[in-house]
């Protein structure tokens, strides 16, 4: 199995001495589908963060599709998320007025696809979620649980060796949340490699794979020991 | 998995840079129109002050273009010893109108009298008014027309009649012909009032009487002190040089030759020359209207931490962010800047209006008030566009 994700020894301090990660050893396989687990403060956003490459860690090496955060430049730091690294946020992050279609090929703007192919692309990715219909809709014409998936379809419109969601379920009720779960579930079996970062362990318990995170360490791993990275 | 040895960003095309750029505008019209504004009544006022000096000159080089520029007038100059004026001959006006190329002359004698609007008026109060005596061409060759009543000819010249200039006739309280005015001893009935003259001030401020009636009855010596004259475009500067030795061969500098066209269009170019304290004004309000703008850019910046901390995440670079808040300032200032130049022209078309000029904005002034837009909206928009691309991605994300 190729790995997507890996970090070692990775560590993340901020000015004032708080280590947010301490230490994380992490290996993401491909078509894996894993849930990273923690209450708020042990540190979950930041690996979101250092694994997304939005930040960089001060200590330890990050290596995403197989190139070392470390040694990319900002801009080839961008180019990297364009190409390899999709996100899914509690919030949403859709622009307010713009069409669905445009909202999700606007997650291509930065791919260098021509601006016909990327609207084409969208298109498709609203279909995959189940929002074939919805392709002029507005945001505020969504509901919420529609919302998500419309930030899903940007987030793997460009298929992303690795989506990133965090909290996707977090600003939606419960029946949006399950129908956002089941299809990133349908996506992983589709062949996405997706880390569901939650504080939600009910969410978490149903994903093939757990790593709890407590105060910047890895405190339980279930796939450890079973991957050979 | 597709594992490519280098990472290269993508380059934004032209499109998706425009369209990046005008998203923020597109979503708060309110907001652009206002900052916008600032920029316009900067771009507004400047183009108003060029327009307004352009059409004013534009009106003047078209009435001297009505008017001619080939007309000269021959003076009797000082005397180059005595000081005392020196006359021209009597018949210079005769002989002017021999001189090859001349078309037509016509001629006007001093007369030291004065005119009052009656007799109880005191010798002293001439107004600053001339009394002169015309020969009958004087108004073809000027050009002019009467405003009211008729011209001297030949019936009207022999009897106490006078035609008096617009600006004499202001002076005088007259406004139309039939009333009488006290010239010398006697009265004399006005027949007629000239319109302007631009070419003669000199005339617009005279009383003038016909040159037989002037001799008989007002001691007229027939000596012309003036003669003005007409010949065609090609032979002016010929006959430029003709002019003094002509009237007088044997002092001809005593014989000041004169062009008055050539005053016109002087006055033309300094209504040409707008007024630089107004144009100033112009430059402070677009400097007001460029802070403005660099204001909106830089709450635009704060509030869209969202979609900048979005767009990082999508994988746009720190110059993509860069460009594309310079992108927004610049479209911002630009639509100022054409909102200016259509509201500038406009004005100036309602001053052109008015006055009945023509309308007239130089293009210069428009392409250089809309180039000052544009270098104000990439002064005022590159701090917030660095600021904007130096948020770190993930304080961007941040919820709240």
């Amino acid at each position: 199995m190729t790995a997507v994700v890996e970090l070692t020894g990775v560590v993340k301090e901020y000015p004032g001495g708080v280590r947010a990660l301490d230490g994380v050893d992490l290996t993401i396989g491909e078509g894996e589908l894993l849930g990273i687990v923690g209450p708020s403060g042990s540190g979950k956003s930041t690996l979101l963060h250092v694994v997304g490459t939005l930040d960089r860690p001060t200590g330890g090496s990050v290596r995403i599709a197989g190139h070392d955060v470390a040694a990319l430049t900002d801009r080839r730091l961008s180019a990297l998320r364009a190409r390899h690294i999709g996100f899914v946020f509690q919030a949403f992050h859709l622009v307010p007025g713009v069409a669905a279609v445009d909202n999700v090929a606007e997650g291509l703007l930065y791919s260098g696809l021509p601006r016909a192919r990327r609207r084409g692309m969208a298109a498709d990715a609203l279909a995959r979620v189940g929002l074939a219909d919805r392709l002029r809709h507005r945001p505020h014409e969504l509901s919420g649980g529609q919302r998500q998936r419309v930030a899903i379809a940007r987030a793997v419109v460009g298929e992303p060796a690795l989506l990133l969601a965090d909290e996707p379920t977090g600003a939606l009720d419960s029946a949006s949340g399950e129908a956002v779960m089941d299809l990133l579930h349908t996506l992983n079996a589709e062949g996405a490699t997706i880390a569901v970062i939650t504080h939600d362990t009910e969410i978490a318990g149903r994903l093939p794979r757990q790593v709890r995170i407590r105060d910047g360490r890895v405190v339980a791993d279930t796939a450890r020991g079973k991957v050979a990275a | 998995m597709s594992r490519t040895p280098v990472l290269r960003a993508a380059r934004l095309g032209p499109r998706d840079v425009l369209h990046v750029g005008s998203a923020g505008l597109r979503s708060r019209p309110v907001r652009v129109v206002l900052s916008a504004l600032g920029i316009a009544i900067g771009i507004a006022t400047m183009i108003a002050v060029v327009g307004i000096s352009a059409s004013s000159q534009a009106q003047l080089l078209r009435q001297l273009d009505a008017l001619g520029t080939n007309m000269l007038v021959a003076k009797a100059g000082e005397g180059m010893f005595s000081g005392q004026e020196v006359k021209l001959p009597k018949d210079a006006v005769g002989m002017v109108g021999r001189i090859d190329g001349v078309e037509e002359a016509a001629g006007t004698g001093d007369l030291d009298r004065t005119v009052r609007r009656s007799e109880k008026i005191p010798e002293g109060e001439t107004g600053g008014i001339a009394v002169k005596a015309a020969t009958e061409r004087l108004l073809d060759v000027l050009r002019g027309r009467p405003a009211a009543g008729t011209w001297l000819n030949a019936a009207n010249g022999r009897y106490p009649a006078v035609v008096l200039g617009h600006v004499a006739a202001e002076r005088l309280g007259i406004d139309r012909p039939g009333r009488q005015v006290w010239i010398d001893d006697r009265y004399f009935t006005v027949v007629g009032i000239l319109d302007p003259l631009p070419l003669a001030p000199e005339i617009e401020r005279s009383a003038l009487v016909g040159w037989d009636a002037a001799q008989r009855l007002l001691g007229f010596d027939g000596h012309p002190t003036a003669v003005y004259e007409r010949s065609t475009d090609a032979t002016v500067r010929q006959v430029q040089n003709l002019l003094a030795p002509t009237i007088d061969p044997r002092n001809p500098q005593n014989v000041a030759v004169g062009d008055p066209s050539s005053a016109l269009k002087a006055k033309a170019a300094t209504e040409g020359a707008f007024s630089t304290l107004l144009l100033g004004l112009g430059g402070i309000a677009l400097l007001v209207g460029g802070v403005g703008v660099a204001n909106t850019m830089i709450i635009s910046v704060l509030e869209r931490r969202h979609e900048i901390g979005l767009r990082r995440s999508l994988g746009a670079t720190r110059g993509q962010i860069r460009i594309q808040f310079v992108t927004e300032s610049l479209m911002l200032s630009g639509l100022g800047g054409l909102a200016g130049v259509a509201l500038g022209s406009a004005a100036v078309a309602a001053y052109a209006a008015t006055g009945g000029l023509p309308w007239v904005v130089p293009p210069w002034s428009a392409a250089g008030g809309f180039a000052a837009t544009l270098a104000i909206g990439t002064v005022a928009g590159l701090y917030p566009a660095v600021r904007a691309s130096r948020l770190s991605p993930t304080l961007a994300l941040a919820a709240g």
